[in-house]
């Protein structure tokens, strides 16, 4: 049975499902059930934005309230791994792994490498990422580069709800550490998403819109802004492809190559910042592996080299939009004077 | 043969012995083979402080697990992990407990409740709170211990790992080695508070404090907190007071350290010395029976080193092995 849920929904349902089909998953975070140890309403938040609301009316104390401590609920849940559960831990705001990366980064990245072989660190680590909630600039990062760089860890980004409840599945299921990078401004969001359980492999990004001109990559919320630029591009008769990448490690390097062997023309867009993201890395390996069939230069379109400011007037500006997504792939166009097939025909 | 005034059986000190002989050999060997240049990297020595080791894991099993430190073999050692990995690992050999991609810093064995050495000072501590927390999930009554110097007992993770602990119940003993150094500052000018104690006390747990040297005297007190928190009574800290007798790294001149302050150290505090004097006066162990245990020891540890030397390398293709289960 498949019906419209929220992203919100369908992460909360992905939780669910896996809690009841596996007891050594539990979940923990800050204020995920709400209200532990006050004398007000039992299950109070479910989370601050309400994600895992009723979870621990179904499971009790398998969800379980945290201090203020990101460093060491995250290092507990990834001891908790190494000693085989599954744990899900909510960072809330992934702009905390500030307080807590050396237990994400030297630990539970490093173990399986370090230790020889002989250890498994099966963790979920679930935070919001991303800009346009007028949060400012310690809630609103897109950091995703920080932990794409790092071997060890799995970096997942969906773009919509049902992506969000697979991809989690899988996360929850697969052994190694997995950071799962949630846009708050996709909460919202509905889609149609089965009632059931099912998982979607991670490496395998989702082609949205076929298109012979030009290939325009992404992730997270970009997608759409990719999606309505590609529409835009469409009423000048430029036919985009559009590659939702939905896990950034491992990466679907293929279907990027494959595209771009195909339409010639490759534009990249990342919520990060411009150095050493997603856009650059993307860019880099196409240039190495698919650099003859490039009829112009890579396009990158990021966020600016600044933090998130916190003025509506001014984020707006600092996200990527639409109109900079199709500008960007119009320049592509431009450079070698050829005219594409469909503005030909 | 007198009557055993002791709380261990004989079988039971002569283990103790055999694993501080153990722990003594391998860091004295380690001592002479580094200067030698026979191993990389750098390696830090427990010599001198193996009755803290010892004294705390003779309570433990294979289900329990420990987090350790940077000065890691003597906890390894205690807790039944192999000598020859871990020396086949020093030596970065292929045979090693790691298969040469850990290094003396980052030594594990999981099978054996050892969640490793770690080169980050205090990051055992979040850790183990986890070990905890899946021991008391699966209800086996395993507890955790996690091991800190005096230096790391000033990092976050240690101390938000002290209100973890307490504030979930959890089965966990954090041990802080006091050898009265991190890494060479004197730990009276870094440590704020006079006693460990009092620190426990401000998270809502016992505190004890032991001579760390003393073998029986860390027995006891170890056993206490451990079957506390094994039976649910929550989290304990216990602190070990001892003594480093060599420098931070091997290669440490040392000179931040009082003329005389190692060798009178080693002529009134040796922990082994001291425990191998008390069995034999109190007439419950021969001196011939402990001289035979020292010198199957040192025959183990000549073994593994001769077995280090000859093991090979870790293969090129290792380079990229391991680093995911699947990817």
């Amino acid at each position: 049975m498949s019906r419209k849920i929220s992203m919100k929904q369908a992460i909360n349902e992905a939780l669910d499902l896996e809690m009841r089909r596996d007891p050594t998953v539990i979940v923990m975070g800050e204020d995920i059930v709400g209200g532990t140890g006050a004398h007000g309403e039992a299950d109070a938040w479910g989370g601050v934005l309400g994600v895992t609301k009723g979870l621990h009316a179904k499971h009790g104390d398998r969800l379980m309230d945290t201090p203020l401590s990101e460093s060491a609920y995250i290092g507990a849940a990834i001891g908790a791994a190494a000693c085989g559960l599954r744990p899900v831990a909510e960072l809330m705001f992934m702009d905390f792994m500030g307080v807590c990366f050396d237990q994400i980064f030297n630990q539970a990245a490093k173990f399986r490498y370090m230790f020889g072989g002989k250890a498994e660190t099966p963790v979920v680590i679930r935070g919001m990422v991303g800009a346009g909630f007028r949060a400012a600039a310690q809630h609103s990062q897109m950091l995703t580069p920080l932990f794409t760089h790092i071997p060890g860890l799995k970096v997942v980004c969906p773009s919509n709800a049902y992506d969000a409840k697979g991809l989690l599945i899988q996360a929850i299921r697969d052994n190694d550490p997995v950071i799962f990078c949630e846009h708050k401004n996709l909460y919202g969001m509905e889609c149609e998403v089965p009632a059931e359980s099912y998982a979607i492999p991670f490496g395998e990004a989702n082609v949205l819109r076929d298109g012979d001109d030009v290939t325009i990559v992404s992730y997270g919320l970009t997608v759409h802004r990719a999606m309505a630029a590609a529409d835009a591009l469409a009423r000048e008769r430029v036919e985009a492809e559009v590659i939702d990448l939905r896990t950034l490690s491992p990466i679907d390097w293929d279907s990027i190559v494959e595209s771009v062997e195909r339409t010639g023309r490759l534009v990249v867009v990342d919520e990060a910042h411009p150095r050493c993201n997603l856009a650059t890395d993307i860019a880099a390996y196409v240039g190495q592996h698919a650099f003859g069939a490039l009829k112009a230069g890579v396009q990158m379109v990021t966020a600016p080299h600044t933090p998130v400011p916190f003025a509506p007037s001014l984020e707006d500006l600092y996200v990527p939009s639409a109109e900079a997504i199709a500008a960007a792939a119009l320049r592509t166009l431009a450079p070698t004077g050829t005219t594409p097939r469909s503005i030909a025909a | 043969m007198t009557e055993n005034p002791f709380p261990l059986s004989k079988d039971d000190l002569l283990r103790a012995y055999r694993t501080m002989r153990t722990i003594r050999e391998f860091e004295e060997r380690l001592h002479v083979d580094f200067a030698k240049g026979d191993i990389p990297g750098f390696v830090h020595l427990y010599a001198g402080e193996e009755a803290c080791a010892t004294g705390i894991m003779m309570h433990l099993n294979d289900n329990d697990r420990i987090a350790s430190t940077h000065r890691g073999h003597g906890h390894c050692i205690a807790k039944g992990v192999d000598v020859h990995a871990m020396m086949a690992e020093i030596y970065g050999r292929s045979t090693g407990a790691c298969r040469g991609k850990g290094g003396s810093m980052h030594i594990a064995d999981l099978s054996k409740g050892m969640m490793g050495a770690n080169g980050i000072l205090g990051a055992g501590a979040p850790l183990i709170c986890g070990a905890a927390l899946a021991a008391k999930v699966r209800g086996d009554r395993g507890v955790g211990i996690t091991f800190v110097g005096d230096g790391a007992s000033n990092q976050g993770t240690f101390l938000e790992s002290l209100n973890l602990a307490a504030v979930w119940n959890l089965p966990v003993v954090f041990v802080v080695e006091n050898n009265g150094y991190a890494e060479s500052t004197a730990m009276e000018w870094a440590v704020s508070c006079d006693s460990y104690v009092d620190r426990a006390t401000g998270f809502g747990m016992p505190g004890v404090t032991v001579d760390g040297t003393d073998f029986f005297a860390v027995h006891e007190a170890a056993g206490e907190i451990i079957r506390r928190a094994r039976e649910g009574g929550g989290p304990a800290l216990l602190e070990c007071n001892m003594v480093r007798f060599y420098g931070h790294f091997e290669g440490d001149a040392q000179t931040y350290r009082a003329k005389g302050e190692v060798e009178a150290l080693r002529a009134s505090r040796d922990c082994l010395v001291m425990l191998g004097e008390r069995v034999i006066e109190a007439g419950v162990i021969a001196r011939a029976e402990l001289q035979a245990i020292d010198g199957e020891v040192a025959a183990l540890i000549e073994d593994a080193v001769r077995a280090a030397k000859a093991a090979p390398l870790p293969a090129a293709g290792d380079l990229l092995t391991d680093v995911y289960v699947a990817y």
